[in-house]
């Protein structure tokens, strides 16, 4: 990165540039600093997820009761490792939709592994992070190397992962996987109602945070999202930097089909059907552009807490799925058009009392 | 997001005041409110919804529940996995609900999950698919194997005279289900109805297609079979198709396990006479009062309790926590409309 960032603030304590490209201005840095960390995308994201919170523990039977914490992390692990690559992804302007069937893919192949080929679990384990790398390279390849649209690839390799992982197992499923590594996935830290799968998320979401936000390397992810030819230009390995996204993820997401096997004691190809499409709109919830070039980690991790804390309280409330996913989609698409119309109102509004001035 | 506009920035800032102010108020409220939960609660979670047939158990249990007073919920999940049914039995657990009454997607991937439930005072009654029996209290079992077998031999016997060739047609050939009535089948033709020849018995594996195909081997290769059992509800309608649009229709009699609103236009046309298959809605009425025997401490599963259940009078606990609803229910022309899954 040698002359390519002319300024010393890091590209993701910037506004917004809502695809108006008018980003770098010296009026967006005409604010005062606390305004400018603070009067965020993400901030009003955590802001909200801190309301629902408080609403639901009010108002919600049981909500506040000891269990309810530690099936929320359980539930949203996958969901949560997974966010941490795809928001880089999302950034470059790229996407993932392989993701769950990799996790079904990798969770077949632990079992197959272990059941049938008699590794020890750890080996077996591994094996899948692995293969879900491998995963994770060929669609990496495709897009980066090759330079196919992203959507087309992973819209393919989500049938086809998906297909390998039935077709490994048929209707068979595995099970009777060691309750020792369970228990260090499941079992709550101390007294806590934290699982202690959670320090695992906690490692790498430092790590990918670091990756993003304090590396030469995450700021060639953020150059690539806002323009990869500028990137190419200004010395980014683009198709290098896609490749390593894409083999993160799938290795993230072979590490949640571990912890799929595990948690559910169970393998089969059917597993975490659709949640690609709830990582996704944890991420863009999360004040990630779909447009690439602008987001943060703090913000898709209040993202994918929000979406859990609102599935558990409402089921919580006896409403069935549709409605918690009717819920969901509105916030997505709301969280997609209050900026726009903000921004759209602050580009009106002083322009009028100029005129009138 | 900008927020050049005083507007917004004061929207902003009135949501972050908001959000402070009611943490303060959330923080002094931990602990009120929890360990709620009526006891008479019953939350059926099926496979999936959206199902007919789990919605007429739900509709059974509603009844059961109706009648013995308490709440009645159904829960469960659009895709028919186990850990999509997970979350569904946390929630149980976490409201505290008096009873579980499930039909697992899954006997072992469910355990973990149940036994948690348990440990917070749930009651859990399996229907429909069991899990392993150390992982719930009561299993409902539709209908015992020999009841199933013995159902559709009497159906063949009676609509074909009682004498003459018929021929099985089965799902896949490892299906452990059919396999287990198969066998029976045999044994209850020879033992009741020593005039009846089993001649074949054919595998449609449970394929739409397969079934059609093999139903018109069938009856080319025996041109004198009088009937034919078909112990899966994709076969019988298969077959019901392939007869009802061939010249064998009325001549070749074809009975077996089927739901009503598969099979209605072929009791309609005279293809089909009668077939059987238990009642989801009797399945889950059972289900409910089972629950609600164990809430009441009335039964703990084990072997020899016995129970009430309304309508359906009084029922055994047997071997390994099992319930036996009973004899499966015949459909023919003059009760089929009452049925719908």
């Amino acid at each position: 990165m040698s002359a390519s960032t002319p300024t010393k603030t890091p590209l993701t304590k910037r506004p917004a540039g809502g695809g108006d490209g008018s980003a770098r201005t010296y009026a967006s840095y005409a604010r005062p600093a606390w305004q400018r960390l603070l009067l965020t995308r993400e901030t009003a994201i955590i802001a909200l997820l801190v309301v629902v919170l408080v609403w639901a523990n009010v108002n919600v039977p049981n909500f506040d009761g000891p269990l309810t914490v530690y099936y929320l992390f359980l539930d949203l692990m996958p969901i949560l490792l997974i966010a941490l690559p795809m928001t880089l992804i999302i950034i470059t302007g790229e996407i993932d939709l392989s993701v769950a069937s990799t996790v079904a893919l990798t969770s077949a192949f632990t079992g197959v592994l272990f059941t049938d080929a008699g590794f020890s679990f750890p080996v077996a384990a591994l094996a899948a992070i692995a293969i879900g790398a491998v995963c994770g390279a060929f669609n990496g390849f495709l897009v980066g190397y090759v330079g196919l649209p992203s959507l087309a690839v992973t819209i393919g390799t989500l049938a086809l992962y998906r297909g390998i992982a039935v077709g490994l197992l048929g209707t068979e499923a595995k099970t009777g996987f060691p309750d020792e590594w369970a228990d260090r996935v499941t079992d709550r830290i101390g007294e806590t109602s934290y699982p202690q799968g959670l320090v695992v998320f906690l490692v790498l979401a430092v790590v990918f945070a670091l990756l993003l936000h304090f590396s030469s390397f995450g700021r060639g992810v953020f150059e690539i999202g806002l323009n990869d030819e500028a990137a190419r230009f200004s010395g980014v390995d683009v198709a290098r930097t896609k490749l390593v996204l894409f083999m993160l993820a799938g290795a993230v997401s072979g590490l949640a089909g571990v912890y799929y096997t595990l948690r559910f004691d169970l393998s089969r190809g059917d597993s975490a059907t659709g949640m690609e499409l709830q990582v996704i709109a944890a991420v863009l919830l999360g004040g990630v552009s779909i447009f690439g070039g602008r987001g943060a980690l703090h913000g898709v991790i209040a993202g994918v807490l929000l979406i859990g804390v609102i599935a558990s309280a409402m089921r919580l409330e006896g409403q069935t799925q549709n409605v918690t996913n009717i819920v969901t989609g509105v916030l997505l698409i709301a969280s997609v058009i209050i900026p726009r119309l903000l921004s759209w109102a602050s580009g009106r509004l002083p322009r009028r009392t100029r005129g009138d001035t | 997001m900008k927020f050049h506009s005083k507007r917004a920035t004061t929207l902003v800032a009135l949501t972050l005041a908001a959000s402070a102010a009611l943490t303060a108020c959330g923080g002094d409220d931990g602990g009120s409110g929890g360990g709620g939960g009526d006891d008479a609660t019953i939350t059926f979670l099926p496979k999936n919804l959206g199902n007919p047939y789990f919605d007429a158990s739900s509709t059974g249990g509603q009844n059961a529940v109706d009648a013995f007073g308490g709440s009645f919920e159904e829960v469960g999940p659009t895709e028919a996995t186990p850990d999509a049914q997970v979350p569904f039995i946390n929630t149980a657990a976490q409201q505290g609900v008096g009873a579980l009454v499930i039909s697992a997607n899954d006997p072992t991937a469910l355990g973990d999950a149940l036994e948690e439930a348990r440990d917070a005072g749930v009651k859990v009654v399996t229907f429909d698919s069991d899990v392993d029996a150390e992982y719930r209290d009561v299993f409902i079992n539709q209908a015992s194997a020999e009841g199933i077998a013995k159902a559709q031999v009497d159906l063949v016997a009676e609509q074909i005279g009682g004498e003459g060739e018929v021929a099985i047609l089965s799902a896949a050939a490892n299906a452990t289900n059919q396999n287990a009535w198969i066998d029976l089948m045999e044994e209850e033709l020879a033992a009741s109805y020593p005039d009846i020849e089993l001649v074949e018995t054919v595998y449609g594996d449970d394929d739409d297609q397969t079934s059609f195909d093999k139903t018109a081997a069938l009856l080319q290769t025996h041109p004198n079979l009088k009937g034919i059992i078909s112990p899966t509800t994709v076969g019988i309608a298969a077959a019901a198709r392939y007869l009802s649009t061939s010249d064998f229709k009325g001549q070749v009699a074809l009975t077996g396990l089927g739901t009503p609103d598969q099979m209605r236009p072929f009791i309609e046309d005279g293809t089909v006479t009668a077939f059987a298959l238990w009642n989801p809605e009797e399945l889950g009425y059972l289900a409910a009062y089972a629950a609600h025997a164990l809430i009441d401490g009335d039964i703990t599963g084990e072997e020899g309790d016995t129970f009430e259940a309304g309508d359906l009078g009084e029922y055994t606990v047997g071997e390994n926590g099992e319930v036996i609803l009973g004899e499966p229910t015949v459909f023919n022309a003059d009760n089929i409309d009452d049925f719908s899954f």
